[in-house]
């Protein structure tokens, strides 16, 4: 297998304009990257340096306003076209996995059925026993018919973390993963990314302010002003 | 494995006041629905069946008013005027008489009737025409009078049991203290009937000490024109003449005036629900905004979303709506009182008709509503941006 066959992602002058009133604001402004399979990214910078802009521009949360992005070969942004909610959706759903400061689990359904849900709108095939394996794996199973209110927030971050996970996706997108946590169950958290990395060979593109977590990943890229600079 | 529905539901469980009381207003309106319709068609067919078992289509009685006339005839009315009973020898020349018969109502005072006394109604009849024009009666002991002067008397089905009389007993006609003998009693016919003492027509005129008539009751050959004779019995003097056709249609219009304030009613209630449904609706929506962004950045599609929010809408519609049916058929006999207390006049019978049609109709006509007001929150839940949400609360 080449190198060039490894790239899993390409961003090229990714750019991202936000108006505020008359005033522009360059939230990411002309970012270029490559990240391959399998490798653990981590961003890193001061607050409003365009973190969480640019990752949901890697994401497919976000059309930008500029640049080109390719995901496993297909191109997805560039030439000026603007993708609509549901060929966003379709992207998304095809690649990939999310997990935020805030767990967002549904307080109404249990562990298992909040794990289970992403799989009630789009299902790929094969993956009916991960919800159990997931959250085995995470040791999570003792806890699989609670309800959120139940459980720690360290444990609601797993319950994310196995329904990011539940479609397979070959990239995992964590924005601040650990901004809610104390420093012990952040460590946990960072433990359980590294695995997934180092074990199961998926693809992590995470924020984090904390630089003991964000050196876990291999590489380490500064954002400043709306700019990438790798370390 | 969890489904869009089992989302829905449990969504609704979250706020469980909330829901309640929108479903308290759906099943309200959809009771009131049901049950209107209900006594539309129930009470034209228990109106229809109470003229049927009059037994005679046209009634010729001495002058007064027409109206008041028909109702005391239909409840065993009392106090009316006299007229000879050669009439009846007039009449039945016309061609379009099959049969007819002469009545004497009587009313007497009965100081033991209820608590401080009442109105005992006495219908004389003729044991040679009289039967004819009820051959539905069916005896639930006895038979007829033996002739038309007998000391004898034929009970309805309450009559009797109010008197406690069985054929054979004697009864006493209050205020004459006149004792006559039970020979037969009926069986209910769930109309007034049920509640009138016959005697023959010379006992009761004897008794009174009257010799005339205050009614001829007139059965119209098949196919004969109604109107015609009509026309003819009005040009004989001091009578008037009683078309139950007529009485029925006077009857349906005061009932339609009463009908169009109800269903406004209904309408508005309904309306009221619908609000609510679409309130609670968005309300849930506006504060899952982040949820709803989540589950699209699960893979769940603007559509997805949609179906999810209809569901809600659906949900609450379809339980309020047989909650509402249930309630209708489980008080059919309430709402029945309760409309005999408001209307001006009520056969006898049920008058509050519902069936499954009836029920299926109502429960699709309250669910189509129902998913028209869920379109907008759900439109709107549909389209909510997953970043915009995540972002909200930084
Ligand atoms: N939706 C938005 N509208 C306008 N400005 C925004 C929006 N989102 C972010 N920004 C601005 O873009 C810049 C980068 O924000 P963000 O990507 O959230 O930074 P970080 O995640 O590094 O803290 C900030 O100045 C922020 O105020
Ligand atoms: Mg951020």
């Amino acid at each position: 297998m080449t190198i060039e066959s490894n790239v899993l992602l390409e961003a090229r002058g990714l750019t991202r304009v936000y108006h505020r009133g008359s005033e522009k604001i360059q939230a990411v402004d002309g970012v270029s990257l490559t990240i391959r399979r399998g490798e653990f990214v981590s961003f890193m910078g001061p607050s409003g340096s365009g973190k969480t802009t640019l990752v949901n521009l890697l994401g497919c949360l976000d059309n930008p306003s500029a640049g080109e992005l390719d995901i496993a070969g297909r191109n997805i942004f560039g030439g000026g076209k603007i993708l609509g909610e549901r060929d966003l959706t379709r992207v998304r759903r095809e690649l990939f996995g999310y997990i935020f400061q805030n767990f967002y689990l549904i307080p109404t359904l249990t562990v298992r059925e909040n794990v289970a849900l992403p799989l009630a709108f789009y299902r790929k095939p094969g993956v009916e026993t991960e919800v159990e394996r997931l959250l085995a794996m995470l040791g999570m199973e003792h806890r699989m018919e609670h309800l959120p209110e139940q459980i720690s927030g360290g444990e609601m971050q797993r319950v994310a973390i196995a329904r990011a996970l539940v479609n397979r996706p070959e990239i995992l997108l964590a924005d601040e993963p650990t901004g809610n946590l104390d420093s012990k169950r952040s460590g946990e958290i960072g433990e359980i990314l590294k695995d997934l990395n180092r074990n199961a060979g998926l693809t992590i593109v995470m924020v984090s302010h904390n630089p003991e977590l964000a050196r876990l990943g291999g590489r380490l890229v500064e954002m400043r002003d709306g700019q990438a600079y790798e370390t | 494995m969890i489904t869009p529905f089992q989302v829905a539901y449990k969504n609704l469980l979250r706020k469980k006041v909330r829901t309640l009381l929108t479903l308290v207003g759906i099943t309200l309106s959809t009771w009131v629905l049901v049950s209107l319709f209900g006594f539309n068609r129930g009470y034209e067919k228990a109106l229809n069946r109470d003229i049927e078992n009059m037994g005679y289509q046209l009634m010729v009685m001495a002058k007064g008013c027409p109206y008041e006339a028909a109702t005391m005839m239909l409840q065993g009315g009392t106090g009316l005027r006299y007229m000879d009973q050669s009439m009846v020898n007039d009449i039945i020349k016309e061609a379009e008489v099959d049969k007819i018969t002469p009545i004497l109502m009587q009313a007497f005072f009965d100081p033991n009737k209820g608590e401080s006394g009442g109105i005992a109604g006495y219908f004389g009849v003729d044991p040679a025409t009289y039967p004819a024009m009820k051959p539905f009666f069916r005896f639930r002991s006895g038979g007829w009078f033996h002739d038309n002067s007998a000391p004898e008397v034929v009970m309805g089905y309450e009559a009797a049991e109010l008197e406690q009389r069985e054929v054979g007993d004697m009864t006493l006609v209050p205020e004459k203290n006149v004792q006559l003998k039970v020979v037969g009693i009926l069986e209910r016919t769930g109309t007034q009937d049920d509640g009138t003492i016959f005697v023959p027509l010379k006992t009761l005129q004897r008794i009174a000490g009257i010799d005339k008539i205050t009614t001829i009751g007139i059965k119209v050959k098949k196919d004969a024109d109604i109107t015609k004779l009509e026309n003819k019995l009005y040009q004989l003097k001091d009578v008037q003449v009683v078309s139950f056709s007529q009485v029925k249609q006077t009857i349906m219009k005061l009932i339609s005036t009463a009908r169009v304030m109800v269903l406004s009613i209904a309408i508005v209630a309904i309306l009221i629900a619908m609000a609510g449904v679409v309130n609670t609706v968005l309300m849930s929506v506006l504060e899952r905004l982040q949820e709803i962004g989540i589950l699209k950045t699960m893979g769940a599609m603007p559509g997805d979303i949609f179906r999810l929010v209809w569901t809600e809408t659906l949900i609450l519609c379809s339980i309020g709506g047989i909650a509402g049916i249930g309630f209708a058929f489980l008080f059919a006999r309430a709402t029945d009182l309760l409309m005999r207390r408001i209307l001006p006049y009520a056969p006898s019978g049920g008058l509050v008709a519902i069936d499954g049609k009836l029920a299926l109709l109502t429960l699709g006509s309250i669910i189509t509503t129902g998913l028209l007001s869920g379109l907008y929150p759900a439109w709107k839940a549909g389209r909510v941006r997953p970043l915009e949400s995540i972002r909200r609360d930084g």
